[in-house]
């Protein structure tokens, strides 16, 4: 695969040693091409947290090597050093709940990343307020978390771990609190900004709503992954059959 | 780059401010303890500078009139005067007792001073009413914290004396206002007997065949005489001619006179070292632990204030927020919290000061030690939750 994206070969992650040893991920292999979404799903203690962690660049995987982009990050050992800027730089996640920061209204909640980037207050917010438009929240702009509801939380989500750009987002379960009328909803948002900035996307889910919206879907089972056609129905479509 | 600590006490601007308000009263109280304590020295040097006098002359081997009994014979002054460099010199008398006004009593110094005017040793330097003692008996200049008012009547012993001068800061190193009346009267009420008294005495000495013999007519009556009279005084003070040492004048009344002979600086040394010093223990002793309860509370509020963010922090790390950045945030927080409870604290000492019981004197220079230790406390006290926010593990945003 070149250009941005993800490749994941031969990944394992060992946690314990001896008597306790266990083998979480036991050689994943995945890949996610630019402006794609896949599904990860699997039963609970699968290893899809684990698998999101070692993406995420969490916690360090045992063996085996993940590529994002041209850029080799992990070959038997992390080949970046400063893990935060790649999590800040090159990863965008999203939650099961939103966890929007409490005491910072919506556009600095998303404007922060950049912020913390090094980019000028001025101009971060700027950015933000262009995906917050996009996301059709930019009228809550000014509103603190605690006065959104949870789909315009969760949009708000959206919009953080997209401003800085990144080549990845990683989704943990980001429909689960959400009816399916919103769940489809979030579920199109993310198809749209996949497109729209060529980001690979990620989404853990147990969501049986939003599963039939995946080209491809990611089985984990006893820390393996089994790679297999979805219907890669449109989540648009489906809005309009469920309202129906 | 947004301040994060900024927007979080914002957000959370009453609970913080309540939280600064309730540390400021114990910041408040610290600062009048160390207050307290600088108004006893005050109170010390308040009380030698006031009494006018250069030397303190004692009976040997006492520390002087505030910190010891001393009896000296009233007559004394006449040889100190005859010293060379000796300019003034006044018997006075000192006795802290209860004295009654106003239906209730009230704890005092009474002072006995030769009447005089104002410069005279012994006398108050300056009265903010009335008129100075002149001569006349059963009068009495009071400091206006003794509640007197002009006029009033301050009943000491048996005797009733009517308020004439009013004077302010003119107390003891105990902090009891100072009442001045004239030495005869101040010698009666401390070294005389009251008449029942007087009449067993009488008759003890003229049951002693010693002091009753038949052939010496008129030993009786002189031995009588002298018991019910007092001739006695607590100290010397004495004012010295310009271009004397007072230690070189000192040392020649002590060498002539047999007697005891304190320094202005000796004096101090003695009010401020010897007199106050276990007060000024205690009160450092109460600083010190006042000062470990403020930081316990410091750093719990402020530890609670971080575990309760220990998600954000945890999503902060996720998405790349430098340690640096929440350590900043947890203690720029601390520090806001030391801040507010540093302005809550100087002005409740403030407010507060002029109802206690003793001088508070809130120096400027305490002011800004007071402001350096809370912010010193406060970064200390900050580090247990730095500490507990930088284990904060990112991945605990994630689950699972």
């Amino acid at each position: 695969m070149s250009g941005n994206g993800i490749v994941i070969e031969g990944l394992q992650k060992r946690y314990g040693s001896g008597d306790t040893l266990v083998d979480a991920l036991k050689g994943v292999d995945m890949q996610v091409a630019p402006a794609e979404v896949v599904g990860l799903v699997g039963p609970s203690g699968s290893g899809k947290s684990t698998l999101l962690k070692c993406l995420g660049a969490v916690i360090e995987p045992s063996a085996g090597r993940m590529r994002l982009g041209e850029e080799m990050i992990y070959d038997n050992g992390w080949k970046i050093r400063d893990l935060r800027a790649l999590r800040r730089d090159k990863i965008g996640f999203v939650f099961q709940a939103p966890y929007l920061i409490p005491f910072l209204d919506v556009v600095d909640n998303v404007a922060l990343l950049p912020m913390l980037a090094g980019e000028r207050n001025g101009v971060a917010r700027k950015r933000a307020m262009e995906l917050l438009e996009a996301l059709d929240v930019g009228h809550r702009a000014k509103a603190m978390p605690a006065q959104l509801s949870g789909g315009e939380q969760q949009r708000v989500a959206i919009a953080r771990a997209l401003v800085n750009h990144p080549p990845v987002i990683l989704a943990d379960e980001p429909t689960a609190p959400l009816d399916s009328q919103r769940a489809l909803a979030v579920i199109a948002i993310l198809n749209d900004m996949a497109r729209q900035y060529e980001t690979a996307i990620i989404i853990v889910t147990h969501d049986e709503k939003i599963i039939p919206t995946f080209r491809r879907i990611y089985h984990i089972r006893d820390g393996r992954t089994h790679e297999e056609a979805g219907e890669g129905k449109s989540p648009h479509e489906l809005i309009k059959t469920d309202k129906a | 780059m947004i301040s994060l600590a900024g927007r979080d006490i914002l957000h959370g601007w009453v609970r913080f401010l309540m939280t600064g308000f309730g540390l400021g009263l114990l910041i408040g109280v610290t600062l009048s303890m160390a207050g307290i304590y600088r108004g006893m020295v005050d109170d010390a040097n308040v009380l030698i500078d006031n009494s006018g006098a250069d030397l303190w002359v004692v009976q040997q081997g006492t520390l002087g009139p505030y910190a010891e009994p001393s009896s000296l014979y009233e007559d004394t002054y006449r040889s100190i005067i005859g010293i060379a460099g000796v300019a003034r010199a006044a018997n006075v008398t000192y006795l802290t007792m209860q004295v009654r006004h106003g239906g209730g009593d009230v704890r005092a110094m009474v002072v006995g001073v030769v009447p005089g005017g104002p410069g005279e040793p012994g006398q108050p330097g300056f009265l903010v009413a009335g008129r100075h003692l002149t001569g006349g008996h059963y009068e009495v200049v009071a400091d206006v914290k003794a509640g007197c008012a002009l006029g009033d009547t301050v009943i000491i012993r048996r005797n009733r004396f009517r308020v004439v001068g009013l004077t302010r800061r003119m107390v003891s190193s105990g902090g009891d206002p100072m009442l001045f009346i004239p030495l005869k009267e101040a010698q009666e009420a401390q070294f005389l007997k009251d008449n029942d008294m007087l009449l067993q005495q009488r008759r003890r000495t003229a049951q002693n065949p010693g002091f009753n013999r038949p052939n010496v007519p008129g030993l009786l009556d002189a031995i009588i005489a002298s018991q019910t009279t007092s001739v006695y005084v607590n100290a010397v003070l004495v004012q010295l001619k310009p271009g004397y040492a007072p230690e070189t004048v000192a040392k020649d009344i002590q060498r002539w006179q047999r007697l005891q002979v304190y320094t202005r600086s000796q004096m101090r040394t003695i009010l401020v070292d010897k007199l106050i010093a276990t007060s000024a223990k205690q009160i450092g002793m109460f600083l010190v632990i006042l000062s470990i309860v403020s930081a316990a509370i410091v750093a719990f509020i402020i530890y609670t204030m971080t575990m309760a963010k220990i998600r954000e922090i945890a999503v902060l790390k996720l998405i790349g927020t430098r340690n640096r950045v929440i350590a900043s945030m947890i203690l720029q927080q601390a520090i806001g919290l030391g801040a507010i409870g540093f302005v809550v604290g100087k002005i409740a000492a403030t407010l507060w000061s002029p109802f206690f019981p003793r001088y508070v004197l809130l120096e400027p220079g305490d002011a800004i030690r007071g402001f350096i230790i809370v912010m010193v406390i406060s970064v200390l006290a900050s580090i247990l939750a730095i500490t507990a926010a930088l284990k904060v593990d990112p991945a605990e945003a994630i689950g699972g």
